[in-house]
């Protein structure tokens, strides 16, 4: 099929103005979103094609518009609400956790509610310690909602279309960072199905899981790693609810060791739930301890010394896997 | 903005069909509580129940006001909502008691009832969940076009909430379809509403442009004529109302609570002011139904909300295999 090169935000735009052309219920709901075209100019033109009822700007009042998005939800809409930093769905957690996330168990199955929040994470620009956290495990820990994660822009747009077609609540992590980079999206329609992960990159030594953006970083370490004859394999976890555990699993049975590697911080966080995953499904494979990266636990800070340590950079990666790869496996029958 | 008092023309058009109706509803819900109440002293419900005795005139009259395709959303102290909606009493026994019949599989109990067939989106356990909900429905209605409007119900305590702020802010901004009955029964849990606010909450709500209307909320006919009032306003595109009811709640925050905290003067005035009994009172002054027939009425509701209760108490809980059901679709 044929295919464009388009930045990561256009991806996004197109999934959300092809959805909105072939559904009059689904409305995008959140704040800036309007004349402006978003903080980060991701519904630029939307609301000039849609109008002021489907392209809803509101007040910054995130728990009301979330909540309010739910109740639009189980009564005919399909809402995509957009947060603007990831750090402000916080102050929704109550409507996502207590009302969304139990809405379908809590009703066995009579009320749906098909609603996107999207949220835009990560380090980068010197925002500081409210504007750069990633809280895709916060979500992750509560049944009931899905959470999804693009590492580049082909998944930005085909998770986005398969996010708003889903009767469930979805959780849809944006990483800042991706949004100018440009990658292949093929042409026409393009859905990819929730809960598949894809392997990027293939090798035999070693695999790295990664999560959102931290698949670009883990790409280019294994890219860089080629030359001291290190083969990586690249898993790109893409959902992590739900979660494909049988080809993470697969990964590792073939290569024998693992890094899990991720934006979020690491304590009680996805790279432990993931390295757990690994120890109960393919510890027989292993032949060195599951490794984990992660950001340190300590608030995102603001200045150009100390913001790059707070996510794990491609050397960090790099000696992490040589370090794996020092260990010898033991023979196995 | 100022709240418009509302107690004299509803007066005059008060047939006995729509009495007894209205009578027979809030009995049906007294008797429900009554039973539900039993039940719990009997150690048969599982966990919390909140009781609604003493506020039936505000859920019946609202829900007298309604047409079938308006949508509504209720609070923690729900069931009235539920039964005045026409919810199915057995089904809500159901629910409340665990059951697999009931309205959530037994999954969510009383504070977790959800029905669309009488466009329900539930009783809630967080103060002023349903107000978001609501506001949500009226959003569709706006957006689809549909006439239906949208009814949150909640107490004086959520009125301290913020994000129900957020939503009269939002409902009058875009003029949505929304009826937002604030039922003053003046405690929050176990303290009074007005140790822990400030100001009235009539001007908090008028603070947003809204239409405030305070009405007695032991008197069924004014909530039923305020109501109409909104529901007018809400299908003519006028926007949001604000609906102040005063109202007491006769049991404590839930069943089992010994009120040590309440008054017993102002709570005896309270009773005295017994919605069902006021109206009983009402109709047979008016010549409309006479003493025996309405006490032949309560007891015919009673009879089948026992009935009801004992068919519930009768179905299976749900079985272990089910626990992982209906996470997702």
């Amino acid at each position: 099929m044929a295919e464009r090169h388009i930045t990561f935000r256009d991806a996004v735009l197109e999934a959300l103005a092809e959805e909105m052309r072939a559904d009059p219920a689904v409305v995008l709901i959140g704040e800036d979103i309007g004349a402006a075209g978003g903080v980060f100019l991701q519904t630029k033109g939307l609301f000039q094609e849609f109008g002021p009822q489907r392209v809803i700007d509101t007040p910054i009042s995130e728990s009301g518009i979330v909540g309010m998005a739910i109740g639009a939800a189980m009564t005919g809409l399909r809402p995509v609400v957009e947060i603007m930093f990831g750090d402000f769905i916080t102050l929704a957690m109550d409507q996502l956790v207590n009302q969304a996330a139990k809405v379908r168990y809590m009703s066995g199955g009579a009320y749906t509610v098909p609603l996107v929040v999207r949220t835009a994470i990560g380090v980068g620009g010197n925002l500081g310690p409210q504007h750069s956290q990633s809280f895709h495990a916060w979500a992750a820990h509560v049944p009931g909602l899905k959470v999804v994660m693009p590492s580049c822009p082909a998944d930005a747009k085909g998770l986005f279309k398969a996010a708003i077609r889903d009767d469930d609540p979805v959780v849809f992590f944006e990483s800042r960072s991706s949004y100018n980079a440009v990658g292949a999206v093929p042409d026409g329609e393009h859905i990819v199905p929730l809960g598949r992960a894809a392997v990027r990159r293939e090798g035999m030594d070693v695999t790295i899981i990664a999560v959102g953006a931290a698949v670009t970083t883990a790409l280019q370490a294994a890219d860089a790693l080629e030359g001291e004859g290190i083969s990586v394999e690249v898993v790109d976890v893409r959902s992590l609810v739900p979660l494909d555990a049988e080809a993470i699993v697969a990964s590792v049975r073939k290569t024998s060791r693992a890094l899990v590697l991720d934006h979020g911080h690491a304590r009680f966080g996805v790279t432990g739930e993931l390295a757990a995953t690994i120890a109960e499904q393919a510890f027989d494979h292993l032949d060195a301890p599951v490794a984990r990266l992660a950001a340190p636990d300590v608030p995102i800070p603001f200045g150009r010394s100390l913001e790059p340590l707070a996510q794990p950079g491609q050397e960090a990666i790099a000696a992490k896997l040589r370090a794996l790869l020092s260990r010898c496996g033991c023979p196995r029958p | 903005m100022r709240p418009e008092q509302n107690s004299v023309e509803h007066r005059n058009s008060l047939t006995a069909e729509l009495g007894l109706r209205l009578y027979g509803e809030m009995a049906r819900i007294r008797a429900f509580e009554e039973r539900v109440r039993q039940m719990s002293r009997a150690g048969l419900v599982p966990g919390l129940v909140h009781l609604y005795s003493g506020q039936e005139a505000v859920a019946v009259g609202v829900a007298a006001a309604l047409s079938r395709d308006d949508t509504i959303a209720s609070h923690h102290r729900g069931h009235g909502h539920c039964l005045a909606r026409g919810g199915d009493p057995v089904r809500l026994f159901a629910e409340i008691l665990g059951r697999e019949a009931g309205y959530g599989l037994g999954r969510g109990g009383s504070m977790h009832i959800v029905d669309p067939a009488t466009r329900n989106l539930g009783t809630n356990g967080i103060v002023g969940g349903g107000v978001p909900l609501a506001t949500g429905a009226a959003l569709t209605a706006r957006n689809l076009r549909q006439a239906w409007a949208a009814v949150a119900f909640f107490g004086d305590g959520a009125m301290n909430q913020g994000v129900v702020f957020e939503c009269l802010n939002m409902a009058a901004l875009w003029k949505l379809p929304a009826i937002y009955v604030c039922e003053n029964n003046h405690y929050g849990e176990f303290t009074r509403g007005d140790e822990v606010t400030a100001g009235t909450l009539s001007a908090r709500a008028a603070a947003f442009g809204m239409p405030v209307i305070e009405t007695d909320g032991m008197d069924v006919l004014a909530v039923l004529a305020a109501a109409r009032e909104a529901v007018a306003r809400a299908r003519s595109g006028g926007g949001p109302t604000f609906l102040l009811c005063d109202t007491w709640r006769f049991s404590g925050h839930h069943a089992g609570d010994a009120q040590s905290y309440k008054d017993k003067a102002e709570a005896e005035a309270w009773a005295a002011r017994d919605p069902i009994a006021a109206l009983g009172r009402r109709l047979v002054a008016d010549g409309l139904a006479d003493g025996a027939a309405l006490d032949t009425m309560r007891a015919e509701v009673e009879a089948g909300i026992a009935k009801a209760a004992e068919q519930a108490r009768a179905l299976p809980e749900p079985a272990p295999a089910t626990l992982e059901q209906h996470l997702h679709g």
